[in-house]
């Protein structure tokens, strides 16, 4: 066996690294990864130049179908609601996590519960959740959220019922939906800030604000910048909402990117474009990298 | 020492890699061969939802057929069409042998050749020739080849709640016969019931089916007969939308909630939740194996057709078709299967009465409204011979089965339709969510974007 090369950065176990027992052991990871994972990815990239039924062999046909999904009028429809998704998402859905984590921190007693409460949306089942909400959703006056309005002397809404007020009404779920996990790896990064520097603050005659402002968001910051991303690129290929509330309706208002992958390869019955699906998906994934690649080189000072 | 003990963990770890290898293969495993003989295949047998009854059934008919043909293994297995999932299904070999795909389907699909040719089983029915020729054309595919049977002929009927009929100070038997008796209708039943009076699918391609279905009614087309040209933008459609939108902002008789589809509006009727609703004529089925709706809250009358020559219903139905991916004995026993349980019932008296009583003694409903498969006077007889055991309420339908055979069936639009059906949902929506939706102009762009797709 060849002597393992030198390496820059020492492994977890120096010695080991690069033997035939860590690919050994690497082995069954590497499979189930490249089988589900990595297989797929190289077959869909493989699958946007050709034409497919699943059956019969494939045949290529070049960028034919990079050309038809640039040609679909829908496409640009699907990206400006895919990032107004993400804006709203962005506006409502990133200080929410934030702030619940920040204030549940500064609770001494049930943080626990609180944490638990939080978090609760992420295990129940989005499908689930989906079902739930489109009942609170109703856009009778009688509907869970109207009645609730009306009590104030406001609405009816039409919720998902209006081409205005559908987007923004995924959006409320899915920020509800996602907020808890988000909570928990800012709740964790907390932990890490030492309490003497609060203790300082305080000397200095910082307030709550102050504290927050000078000493739990710079400690925050490489996790902050982190989740931003994730937010993003979550955002950006949204799916579920606009499937299971309103099927990209109505008028197509809530159509976006990854349903229309889905319209392509699925629901387009007497197309059954594979191809199609899979290039603006290859499109969609080029364009994610380039954004966080940008995105990483941009903030790489901020994040030290 | 040390050296040993690597060892072990090595070999330790290389046991647990082919482990987990060999779960992976198992995951792959291929078709074995029948070592008896036998042909074995599954079938479309119930939908998700359906209760034990229908199943039941169902294997009460396979174990029947099984009998009588002891060289073939039916074995019916749940499934409900669905262009989502169908693909995938195909691909990942997890379709049954045989089961119903739509019409407006079938023709996408024989021409991507996702289903079987299977011409030769079919020709060789003793009963071939006396198909009705344009139910039979709708099983074939582009290149003139048969790709199934032609089963649940139907044309589009007015589904009514008798119930909230009668709240709403109307008499339940004698339904709306034209467009402004069911806008009056509907009002009153808004009016008085808080229920919306009438409504309409709108997602998921049927919302274009069902303005497909107004336009005709009304005496419009959406495509030219060839299929060649896009007829979206014309009078009788923006007859049909303006109507809607009447309804849903001037009369406010439609409810506040529009995202409904073939599943989710049976569901609200089945519930008390709408008063009228178009749908296919055999919808009643459904109705009562998967919503359980109550049979006397039920009606069913004739769709109000405009005072044209050219207006008429909507017709569609399913066919039996056959995977891509079955082996010949496989598709021959497919057709057999499905002559035996779709096809002989339509034709032959013993197989009638058979099917009529087995359905009945299940609590399945028996009589609902079909077109003929074949001839009127086949189907007149076959009415004649189940007679005894229809246990649907026939006496709340008699507007549609005393109506419908005066009424013009047409198919639907030949080309690309469930991509028109699509285009056609956005200006349903539109209309019925915007209290301001230009119709014209929606129709206009509607007719570009339907010209774009049958051009290319």
């Amino acid at each position: 066996m060849p002597h393992p090369a030198p390496t820059r950065r020492p492994s977890l176990n120096g010695r080991v690294r690069g033997s035939f027992a860590t690919f050994v052991f690497l082995l069954p990871m590497l499979l189930v990864f490249g089988l589900f994972s990595w297989w797929p990815i190289v077959r869909s990239v493989i699958m946007s130049v050709q034409f497919t039924n699943l059956v019969t062999p494939a045949e290529f046909v070049g960028l034919d179908n990079f050309r038809a999904v640039l040609a679909d009028p829908l496409l640009g429809t699907a990206v400006q609601n895919t990032l107004w998704f993400a804006l709203l998402a962005l506006l409502f859905g990133y200080p929410v996590p934030l702030l619940l984590a920040v204030v549940m921190s500064d609770v001494r007693r049930a943080r626990g519960l609180f944490a638990m409460l939080a978090y609760l949306p992420v295990v129940i089942p989005p499908a689930v959740a989906v079902l739930l909400w489109r009942f609170f959703y109703d856009a009778e006056p009688t509907g869970v959220f109207n009645t609730i309005l009306g009590w104030v002397g406001l609405g009816p809404v039409p919720w998902l019922e209006s081409t205005t007020t559908a987007m923004p009404s995924l959006v409320l779920e899915a920020t509800w939906a996602a907020a808890g996990g988000t909570v928990i790896i800012y709740l964790a990064a907390l932990v890490s800030v030492p309490p003497d520097l609060y203790d300082a603050a305080e000397v200095d005659g910082a307030g709550i604000l102050g504290k927050v402002w000078h000493v739990t968001l710079p400690h925050l910051r490489g996790i902050m910048l982190i989740t931003l991303i994730l937010q993003i690129i979550g955002t950006a290929q949204v799916f579920l909402e606009p499937y299971l509330f309103t099927d990209g309706g109505p008028d197509n208002s809530t159509l976006t990117v990854l349903l229309l992958v889905y319209r392509y390869a699925f629901q387009n019955t007497t197309g059954g474009d594979y191809g199609m699906a899979t290039a603006l998906s290859l499109m969609l994934a080029v364009a994610l990298a380039i954004l966080s690649l940008i995105y990483f080189r941009a903030t790489r000072r901020w994040a030290q | 020492m040390k050296i040993h003990r690597v060892r072990r963990t090595t070999a330790l770890a290389a046991v647990a890699s082919i482990a987990s290898l060999s779960t992976l293969a198992a995951c792959g495993s291929s078709d074995e061969p029948e070592a008896d003989g036998k042909v074995t295949i599954t079938v479309e047998g119930w939908r998700p939802g359906d209760e034990q009854a229908t199943i039941d059934t169902v294997n009460k008919q396979a174990e029947a057929f099984m009998a009588e043909n002891p060289d073939i293994v039916v074995e019916p297995v749940e499934w409900e069409w669905s262009a989502e999932t169908f693909a995938t299904q195909l691909a990942g070999d997890t379709l049954p042998t045989s089961f119903r795909v739509p019409f407006t389907d079938a023709k996408g699909l024989a021409e991507r050749k996702q289903i079987a040719d299977v011409t030769e089983y079919v020709e060789a029915l003793p009963y071939f020739d006396e198909f009705n020729p344009s139910v039979l054309e709708a099983t074939k595919g582009l290149d003139g080849q048969i790709y199934g049977l032609p089963t649940d002929v139907y044309g589009v009927g007015l589904h009514y709640n008798r119930e909230l009929f009668e709240q709403a100070g109307l008499d339940p038997d004698s339904p709306p016969t034209n467009w402004d008796e069911v806008r009056t209708a509907a009002d009153a039943i808004a009016e008085e019931t808080g229920q919306p009076g009438y409504v309409q699918m709108t997602t998921n391609n049927t919302g274009g089916w069902m303005l497909t279905t107004l336009t005709y009614s009304l005496g419009g087309r959406m495509e030219s007969e060839d299929g060649a040209e896009a007829t979206v933008d014309n009078e009788q459609t923006a007859e049909g939308l303006q109507m809607l939108q009447d309804m849903r902002w001037s009369d406010d008789s439609m409810g506040r909630n529009t995202n409904f589809e073939w599943g989710t509006i049976n569901e609200a009727f089945a519930a008390g939740k709408v008063g009228m609703y178009m749908s296919g004529s055999d919808i009643y089925n459904a109705l009562v194996t998967t919503n359980q709706v109550k049979p006397d809250t039920y009606g069913l009358a004739a769709l109000p057709l405009a005072d044209s020559g050219e207006a008429g219903i909507l017709g569609g139905g399913s066919v039996a078709a056959v995977s891509a991916k079955a082996s010949a004995e496989e598709a021959e026993a497919a057709v057999k299967w499905n002559d035996y349980y779709r096809m002989a019932r339509l034709y032959d008296e013993d197989a009638a009465v058979t099917d009529a009583k087995t359905l009945s003694e299940g609590d399945q409903p028996v009589g609902t409204p079909t077109l003929p498969t074949f001839d009127q006077a086949k189907w007149d007889e076959v009415q004649g011979w189940i007679e005894p055991y229809v246990n649907v309420p026939r006496d709340q339908m008699t507007s549609f089965t005393d109506g419908v055979f005066e009424q013009t069936l047409i198919s639907e639009p030949p080309s690309r339709t469930q991509e028109l059906y699509a285009i056609l949902d956005s200006v349903v929506q539109k209309v019925l969510t915007d209290e301001n939706a230009d119709v014209d102009a929606l129709l206009a762009d509607a007719d570009e974007q339907a010209q774009t797709l049958l051009d290319s």
